[in-house]
């Protein structure tokens, strides 16, 4: 954290010597790798630097509600009513996907089908042993032991865990009654572990375990991943090409505020357990300049930073959906005139 | 000449010597302002993280008032919060790293101090030592990738056969063994906590004075005599500081728990099941708690372990004052 804002600083005192503009964001840590490879070739581009802090959705919304950043990063997106009390507008950067990773002896990566109902009774506890007739009905041909289902899930505040939760939550009405969807919920069963890697270690020493992790550190770690049925009731595997399918075909342009989540995703192809990472910007930017060179940097993501973000495993977001977020970005972001920013400066 | 010279001369030196003594007391002055300075610092930084903590936890405690206390309900989603499960999972963890740990160490001390040969003295003295140099991230990874799966595969199944039929243990003992929770963590903890109280208690027994050990041995006693009747009751004090010391570092440690704890909100009648520590959650949880009441009940959590903390503290002194009224010294 110290070496973080040491850079920043750094950054910072270099820019000002070149005349150069600074851009300072806060908030999710899940963007953090994509968009500092995004902030270095930037920077090489034009000179503009961007401070990102990694400090968490939380960290990110207080520090953009208080002003103190030009834009903040959530990986859970804002109700309406949110967003108009703090004078905040939001719009999906990138997306990115949550993965079921099993340990099961004989089980290797993608032997083993899952649908959401019962998923969401593995979470809730009512289906405790891996031989369960309802596993056994989605995988006639596996052998499956009548061992213990160990239950893993993440103990810190996560995205990833809100894209978890929210498509059990739409899966299940028993679990959105009982636990429902946030970054951390209730868990009613099952062990608690530090990000990620702390997931994906404790799953891996833990026979009959299954948690789920991003799908970057399972693909990089080559976990035995889950293969999910989805909403269509084909079965999919977590891949680039599922994501961008679920990505494609979510109904961006007819939510209010952006506020979809990709989860359980209409679309044959679609891999079911998606999610994006928002940003939060005030619509009538005190410095304003900072404002528009934000967007210009996010405009510069959409289109230039494609590749790298794949190189990375997210996923990018579609033409389609970016071209009415910078219609967007053209109508609500004004100076305090209500002039429009974003065209005027373009 | 000198009639005249000696009481000018006398008058100079009496005059440098005041000139000297002035200096002194100005020095001393500085001296005893800096130290007095620097031991209200402590209480002004107390002060303010007690106040700082009170702020904070406010809209929390106003929210739940006694039902933070009293209730496992941790639920983000529907914004209550209760306490109860980090703390007893807190205080749990501790009980079990004092219940290996102080033993433990207090055999460490006295086989250092009674019974070592000379050249083996450093060595142990210094692998202690290091023991408290490494940093609890490490124990927590360690805890995770190498103890938890042992204690998994060997430790737990062995447990769960031994008090299978046993009425209370078999409740306290019950599987399925993941590896990791709270009798792990409780492990971990002792194993933090030995270096802690294996130094102080070495360095108090070290101050025994040799002729009282003397005497004891001449009437005859054994070395277990000596260590019960001559070691323990000279160096109680400073015994039950190290422990103390041990205690709050238990109480407090926050990373190395947090890996092995297993992180769940929940109080379990077993010491298999997963649980959670008061720091475990604030640092799990802080980073992307949205909302003021999360916030805010994180950091309530951080005023209930600031008071358990005091509360151990003072019964320790007031165990120690009556131990020290009976003892009559």
């Amino acid at each position: 954290m110290l070496n973080l804002a040491a850079a920043g600083l750094a950054v910072a005192a270099n820019t000002a010597g070149s005349g150069a503009q600074t851009i300072s964001g806060a908030g999710s840590t899940f963007v953090n790798p994509v968009l500092s490879k995004w902030a270095q070739a930037y920077r090489q581009e034009t000179g503009v630097a961007i401070n990102y802090q990694s400090i968490g959705s939380g960290g990110g919304i207080k520090q953009i509600t208080a002003g103190t950043v030009t834009f903040g990063a959530s990986d859970m997106p804002l109700k309406h009513a949110d967003l108009e009390e703090a004078g905040l507008i939001q719009f999906p950067l990138i997306n990115g996907a949550s993965v079921p990773v099993v340990n099961l002896p004989g089980i290797a990566a993608g032997g083993l089908t899952l649908d959401g109902p019962t998923l969401a009774k593995i979470y809730l506890g009512t289906i405790a042993k891996w031989n369960d007739p309802a596993i056994q009905a989605l995988n006639p041909s596996a052998k499956l032991p009548a061992t213990a289902i160990a239950v893993v899930h993440r103990s810190d505040g996560s995205g990833t865990t809100f894209i978890w939760t929210d498509y059990l939550s739409k899966v299940s009405p028993e679990w959105k009654d009982q636990v429902g969807e946030s970054t951390a919920v209730q868990w009613p069963v099952g062990i608690g572990a530090k990000g990620n890697e702390g997931v994906a270690g404790t799953v891996g020493q833990t026979a009959g375990a299954i948690g789920y992790v991003e799908y970057a550190y399972a693909k990089q770690n080559k976990l035995a991943y889950v293969r999910m049925k989805n909403s269509e009731g084909k079965v999919v595997s977590p891949t680039a090409a599922s994501f961008q399918s679920a990505a494609a075909g979510a109904q961006w342009d007819k939510a209010q505020d952006y506020y979809v989540i990709l989860t359980n995703a209409p679309g044959a192809e679609s891999w079911p357990i998606a999610g994006s990472t928002f940003v939060l910007m005030h619509a009538k930017p005190s410095d304003p300049k900072a404002s528009v060179t934000a967007l210009r940097f996010f405009a510069w993501g959409y289109s230039k930073g494609k590749q790298a973000a794949a190189n990375l495993d997210y996923v990018p977001m579609p033409d389609s959906v970016v071209k009415g977020i910078e219609a967007m970005w053209a109508a609500r972001i004004t100076d305090p005139a209500g002039k429009p920013l974003y065209t005027a400066m373009k | 000449m000198s009639e005249i010279a000696l009481p000018a001369v006398v008058a100079e030196r009496q005059a440098g010597r005041a000139h000297a003594l002035g200096r002194f007391r100005a020095n001393d002055r500085l001296f005893a302002g800096l130290t007095r300075g620097a031991a209200i610092l402590v209480l002004v930084l107390l002060g303010g993280v007690m106040v700082a903590l009170l702020v904070g936890a406010w809209p929390a405690l106003s929210a739940f008032k006694l039902g933070f206390l009293t209730s496992q309900i941790w639920n983000p989603v529907t914004n209550r919060y209760g306490a109860l499960a980090a703390i007893y999972g807190t205080l749990v963890t501790s009980a079990i790293a004092m219940i290996i740990g102080i033993p433990v160490s207090i055999g460490i001390a006295v086989f250092l101090t009674e019974l070592c040969p000379a050249w083996l003295r450093r060595p142990i003295g210094i692998a202690v030592e290091l023991l408290a140099g490494i940093p609890s991230i490490i124990y927590g990874i360690w805890g995770l990738f190498v103890f938890a799966p042992f204690v998994q595969a060997h430790i737990q199944p062995a447990i769960i056969a031994a008090f299978a039929d046993v009425p209370v243990l078999s409740a306290l003992f019950a599987g399925p063994p993941y590896g990791i929770g709270v009798l792990t963590a409780g492990f971990i903890l002792a194993i933090m906590v030995l270096p802690f109280i294996t130094a102080v208690t070495r360095d108090v027994f070290e101050t025994v004075p040799v002729v009282l050990k003397e005497s004891a041995y001449g009437l005859g006693c054994t070395t277990w005599e000596v260590v019960r009747r001559v070691v323990l009751p000279y160096t109680r004090v400073g015994v039950v500081g190290g422990v103390m010391l041990g205690l709050g570092r238990a109480l407090g440690e926050t990373m190395a728990v947090t890996f092995v704890i297993g992180n769940a909100h929940h109080i379990s009648p077993s010491l298999f099941a997963p649980g959670t520590t008061i720091s475990a959650s604030i640092a799990n949880e802080f980073t992307e708690a949205v909302g003021d009441l999360y916030t805010s009940s994180l950091i309530a959590l951080g005023l209930v372990l600031f008071v358990i903390t005091f509360i151990v503290l003072a019964a320790a002194r007031l165990l120690l004052l009556r131990a020290e009224a009976r003892a009559g010294g």
